[in-house]
């Protein structure tokens, strides 16, 4: 919404201070202002140029050679405006002058004749957001006055971003009430200097007036209220400089002076009005109703629409002539050839206003207003003004009566509000007199309650003589009637914030207070995530957060399809963390970066078929995934030595550390896609990436996990990358409570022995190890291998496989012989259930 | 066996185990590969080698001398050991030659390091702070229901504050959350006060993805609700939180504003924590920066949610931590936040 400080100022004369400190007030009070932007600043080497003569110019068909008075010598100007005009007077830049944007003009040749300065258009001002022509100014400035009085400038323009709930704001009485000194009771609208006082003709469905017009309203509750004057023997044409200069700082294009009028009134006081060429109407009558299928309407901007039942209109007696609340149409437009008007001023219903809008596909400032609410209670004195502002400046006569059908406005509501309830929501000594001081210049009247309901009259009168104003004990509910423009306000806590910004929140002491703490223990959700992140950052992996919408392909089974995707390629949410986290792979690659090591906490979802989630969310499923993905050299490159590659145990190691750590899970090697699924949850979606590596996550018999190597086919590679490994499992398999258990440092040493096993192929370690731990004693501390080695000395098909067998008994030190024994006993087993040897050396 | 059945001597055993040493260390050295290495091993400290060999000799000491020749052994033996694996560690290293000799300017060994995501160090960081004020983390599902995501926080359907939110819809009632709010109603249905919990969280609107807006992005939410909050505290714990993060001289400034689930309503600005509030690009030349909405809770929130909004009264606010991060750590583009390329995600460890 843009705000003319000018249009404030004649609304109401006390507002004082700087356009930058008008906008702080409201931006700290009301709403916030985006921008102050200054109109006219940097014209001062502008002025009213007349044009005495303008011919063809002789070397170019859509050049025009003007002659231009502009207060010395009569100037050769060449002009490219297709409108400009002999004895019309435009503004003008003499050579030497600038425009906004410090463009410079100078004297030029074009086509061969010298041009000697510039008439310019609203845009090259700096004043409209668009123009078609050069722009005309009235007659009777003198050539060569500063352009400033002509335009209505300065000015300064403030540009709001309405909250939806202020629709009063999105008019200038609106701001002016907020900014002026004493609110309401300081804000005189200026007079047009005519007056029109009609009498009212009311119906209830149907009104007439004396000469013939009709109006009826058929849908009483999409239109509860139509009011409407007669204008005869306007004369269209060009507002004057003021009235235009107002519409442009308000950011309104102006059109002619009866349309004009109607912006202008809408701009004022947020009410908007129709005007329809009188002639026009079939009848002359206008029924309000809804649209009948297969009529059609052709609005102002030229757009042919199709109508059906759910989109209100305006129609005359045969057909539909305007959008209701919306936009008029173009055969019943006011033109140049229009001599009476019929000017609408109606309350539409804010939900049949945003279906017609919607259904036109329209969005237009008088939707804007319907459908938030404008005041009831106005409706009047905004057709009066409208009216009044037609007869000053397009002349005609309006109807002596005028039409009003429908409803009377609602009464005004009453809200109690209590001092105290304000002091506790507040925290701020406020007495009920401090509370109607800050109500009342915003409209709200305030009376003494005596917790008697309200008698419902709302906008009585009864307050204005004093002795009734609220002046009672702090603890009775004082009563507050809401002004008609602040249908926002329905309720004691909306009072409250009215009292909280005009006091001012700056003004609030930042004062501690005694808490308890919270009664709702920390979800485990963030503890799990704590602990996760603390694992991968010792790892040496970097937190990933990539976004969870993915292309279709990308998506594995049942994935969650959004309605009304943004694209292609974000249209289904991830099933799964891998896949998204292969494509930061590839960006890393196609930014040359070899080594990459990502982890990413993040939800993931699927449909579910078979239902089974939470209620009313069932048939989705969401869970939350700790995903890693490894690539490049195991270590940073170090002049030393070469760096070997991470490979499959390095994978697996992170998943052991996740197992031991963080979770009570099992690792076993897995295959690919066989079982590595974790019921009730989305798929891992391993059949998209899962290599010949495979390692499962098992929690109590359960997958909560896979990881391992990734197919060369899941991934567009360059030459010079290395294997990935990746691995994704459940975040809810975390358990971040684990308590450690202190066990007694052990007392007496231990011994180590070593057997280099010669193992046939198909044995795995893993076998081995169980095995040895089968037939071991409870002696046996530490087995872990520690060397691998193939050679053809051993015979092929097999390999030696080097483990460290560590014993220790508790209560003494071992001695050889028991140490022997145990490790014949191993020995033993392995040859005769394994055939595993010990390598003879 | 060498010791040929006569008792051995102190004085032998030591002369061998000291020429043993001497000997050993130069085979160690001179070993030029890992087989000659091995034979080494074998024969000085191996299982047969002339190290047991001395050993088993001094069953046959006199029990006085044993104690001192026996140190002397393990000493012996540890010295073998260290020069073992020193040379063992040299030839498995760098076969290309390459030697650090004695420069200890050249850089040393290093692990990659790992970290945490931008957005993810301030959203800790927030916790922590709120932590101090007694807030707990709350955490709710990302796929809500309209009841939940707008319903219970005050915002009808078809109302114009409902086009605040663009939203994805999955289903008829079922939604991306567009903000972190709906965990409030969830809280308060589940919980009596005092609750006080911060809530995390990733939010979707249908934003398209350019440099300011990402489709799907974090919000952090926070909530406090008891007998007796008002607008006082409210300032206070803010001031609080902004204080602590922004810096000790670091001043809020609210404005009036709207949303539909507190009343009265605020945004928070602080001082621009890039020029301290003497205008740069970041605020636009204000000096402010908005970092929050807020307020406190609406009554109609705490009717919907089963919580008397005569007995209890609250505060909440919502922060964009993505936002906060961007203007911290001077980040021109969001979309960075997303692309987890290495060379950004190493610049916050």
């Amino acid at each position: 919404m843009d705000i003319s400080v000018n249009w404030l100022r004649a609304l109401a004369p006390g507002i004082d201070g700087t356009p930058e400190e008008l906008a702080a007030r409201l931006s700290l009070q009301a709403v916030p202002v985006d921008v102050v932007e200054h109109l006219g600043a940097e014209l001062g080497d502008v002025v009213v140029g007349r044009v005495v003569s303008a011919e063809k110019h002789p070397d170019a068909d859509r050049l025009t050679l003007c002659r231009v008075e502009a207060g010395g010598e009569v100037l050769d100007v060449v002009c490219g405006a297709p409108n400009v005009e002999a004895d019309a007077s435009y503004p003008f830049v003499p050579p030497g002058g600038t425009l906004p944007g410090n463009f410079k003009i100078e004297r030029r040749k074009i086509r061969g004749i010298v041009s000697n300065g510039m008439l310019c258009s609203e845009q090259e001002l700096g004043l409209g957001r668009e123009s078609d022509g050069i722009l005309r100014l009235a007659d009777g400035y003198e050539p060569g006055a500063p352009v400033g009085e002509a335009l209505g400038l300065p000015d300064a323009r403030l540009v709001l971003d309405l909250t939806p709930n202020r629709v009063d704001l999105a008019s200038h009485i609106g701001v002016a009430r907020e900014l002026a000194p004493g609110g309401v009771a300081g804000i005189e609208p200026p007079s047009f200097g005519v007056e029109w006082k009609p009498e009212w003709v009311d119906g209830e469905h149907v009104a007439a007036t004396a000469d013939g017009v009709s109006v009826t309203i058929e849908d009483p509750v999409r239109c509860p209220r139509y009011l409407a004057a007669v204008v005869r023997g306007v004369r269209v044409g060009a507002s004057p400089d003021w009235l235009r200069a107002r519409l442009r700082a308000a950011g309104s294009r102006p059109i002619n002076n009866v349309v004009d009028a109607t912006n202008y009134v809408l701009l004022e006081l947020g009410q908007p009005l129709h005007a329809f060429d009188l002639a026009r109407l079939e009848g002359p009558e206008i029924r309000v109703r809804a649209a009948a299928a297969g009529e059609t309407l052709t609005t102002l901007d030229g757009r042919a629409h199709e109508l059906d039942e759910n989109l209100t209109v305006i129609a005359d007696a045969g057909r539909p002539v305007a959008f209701a609340g919306v936009m008029g149409g173009a055969d019943s437009e006011v033109s140049g050839a229009t001599t009476d008007l019929l000017i609408e001023c109606a309350l539409f219903d804010p939900a049949a206003t945003r279906v017609t809008a919607a259904g036109a596909g329209l969005s237009t400032d008088a939707s804007y207003h319907f459908e938030r609410g404008i005041d009831e209670h106005a409706m009047e004195s905004a057709l009066r003004r409208c009216v009044e502002l037609v007869m000053a400046v397009a002349g005609g006569t309006p109807g002596e009566v005028a039409i009003r059908v429908g409803r009377e406005p609602a009464a005004l509501p009453v809200v109690a509000l209590r001092p105290a309830r304000v002091r506790k929501v507040l925290g701020l000594e406020l007495a009920a007199a401090d509370i109607e001081g800050l109500l009342r210049p915003l409209g709200f009247e305030v009376r003494a309650g005596g917790g008697a309901e309200d008698d419902g009259r709302g906008a009585d009168r009864g307050a204005e003589d004093g002795a009734d104003r609220g002046t009672g004990r702090d603890d009775d509910a004082m009563m507050v009637t809401v002004p008609g423009w602040r249908g926002d306000v329905t309720r004691e806590v909306d009072l409250i914030e009215e009292v909280a910004r005009r006091h001012g929140y700056d003004r609030f002491p930042s004062e501690p207070r005694p808490i308890r703490p919270s009664a709702v223990p920390s979800d485990v959700t963030w503890a799990r995530r704590d602990a996760v992140r603390h694992l991968m950052e010792a790892r040496g992996l970097l937190e990933a957060r990539s976004l969870p919408m993915v292309p279709a392909a990308r998506a594995g089974a049942s994935p969650v399809k959004l309605l009304l995707p943004l694209s292609a390629t974000e249209s289904v949410l991830r099933t799964d963390l891998v896949p998204p986290l292969l494509d930061r792979v590839q960006h890393n690659w196609a930014h040359g970066q070899r080594s990459v090591r990502l982890y990413e906490i993040g939800t993931v979802f699927a449909r579910d078929a078979a239902g089974g989630g939470p209620a009313a969310r069932e048939g989705f499923l969401e869970d939350v995934r700790v995903a890693a993905v490894l690539t490049g050299p195991r270590f940073p490159e170090h002049w030393s030595g070469r760096t070997p590659e991470v490979d499959a145990w390095d994978l697996r190691g992170l998943l052991e550390e996740v197992g031991a750590r963080l979770t009570a899970t099992n690792l076993e090697v897995g295959s690919p896609g066989a079982g590595l699924h974790a019921p009730g949850t989305p798929s891992f979606g391993v059949e998209r990436w899962l290599g010949g590596e495979a390692f499962a996550m098992f929690d109590d018999g359960v997958v909560v996990g896979v990881g391992g190597s990734v197919r060369s086919d899941a991934l567009d590679a360059p030459p010079w990358a290395g294997a990935v490994f990746a691995a994704e499992f459940r975040l809810g398999a975390v358990r971040p409570a684990r308590s450690p258990e202190f066990v007694a440092l052990p007392a007496f040493p231990s011994v180590a022995r070593d057997l280099a096993l010669v193992v046939p192929d198909g044995i795995a370690a893993g076998e081995i190890e169980a095995g040895v731990r089968g037939v071991a004693p409870r002696e046996l501390v530490g087995l872990r291998p520690f060397d691998v080695y193939e050679g053809e000395d051993l015979g092929a098909g097999r390999r030696s496989v080097a483990w460290r067998l560590v014993f220790r008994a508790e209560d003494r030190t071992l001695t050889d012989r028991e140490v022997e024994k145990h490790v014949a006993k191993i020995v033993t087993y392995l040859r005769e259930e394994l055939d595993v040897r010990v390598r003879e050396s | 066996m060498t010791n040929a059945g006569s008792k051995a001597d102190g004085r032998s055993l030591e002369d061998r185990l000291r020429k043993l040493q001497s000997d050993g260390l130069t085979a160690f050295a001179a070993a030029e590969d890992a087989d000659a290495l091995e034979a080494a091993r074998v024969r000085f400290t191996g299982r047969s080698g002339e190290l047991s060999d001395i050993m088993g000799g001094m069953r046959d000491l006199d029990p006085a001398e044993r104690p001192v020749i026996g140190r002397l052994a393990n000493e012996v033996k540890g010295a073998l050991e260290a020069a073992y694996d020193q040379r063992a560690g040299a030839l498995a290293g760098p076969a290309d030659g390459s030697r650090g000799g004695d420069d200890l300017s050249l850089p040393g060994r290093r692990a990659w390091p790992g970290g945490r995501h931008p957005v993810t160090l301030v959203i800790d960081e927030i916790c922590e702070i709120f932590a101090e004020l007694g807030f707990t983390r709350a955490a709710g599902p990302e796929i809500e229901t309209d009841w939940h995501n707008f319903t219970a926080l005050g915002i009808p359907l078809d109302h114009p504050a409902a086009d605040m939110h663009d939203t994805f819809w999955l289903d008829e009632h079922v939604l991306l959350r567009t903000h972190t709010s709906p965990v409030q109603a969830r809280v308060m249905m589940e919980s009596k006060p005092p609750i006080r919990v911060v809530v995390p969280g990733l939010c979707y609107r249908r934003d398209p993805f350019d440099a300011s807006h990402a489709p799907a992005f974090e919000q952090i939410e926070g909530l406090a609700v008891d007998e007796g909050i008002d607008f006082v505290e409210f300032r206070a714990a803010i001031d609080f939180f902004v204080r602590r993060f922004f810096g000790p001289g670091t001043k809020t400034r609210f404005r009036a504003s709207y949303f539909p689930f507190t009343e009265p309503s605020a945004e928070v600005d602080v001082t621009c924590f890039l020029c301290g509030g003497s205008g740069c690009a970041a605020c636009k030349g204000t000096g402010w920066i908005e970092i929050m909405g807020s307020g406190m809770v609406d009554p109609v929130v705490f009717e919907e949610c089963g919580l008397d909004p005569e007995r209890y009264t609250g505060y909440a606010f919502g922060m964009g931590p993505a936002r906060i991060a961007m203007l911290r750590y001077r980040i021109p583009d969001i979309r960075l936040l997303y692309e987890a390329d290495v060379r950004f995600l190493e610049q916050f460890l």
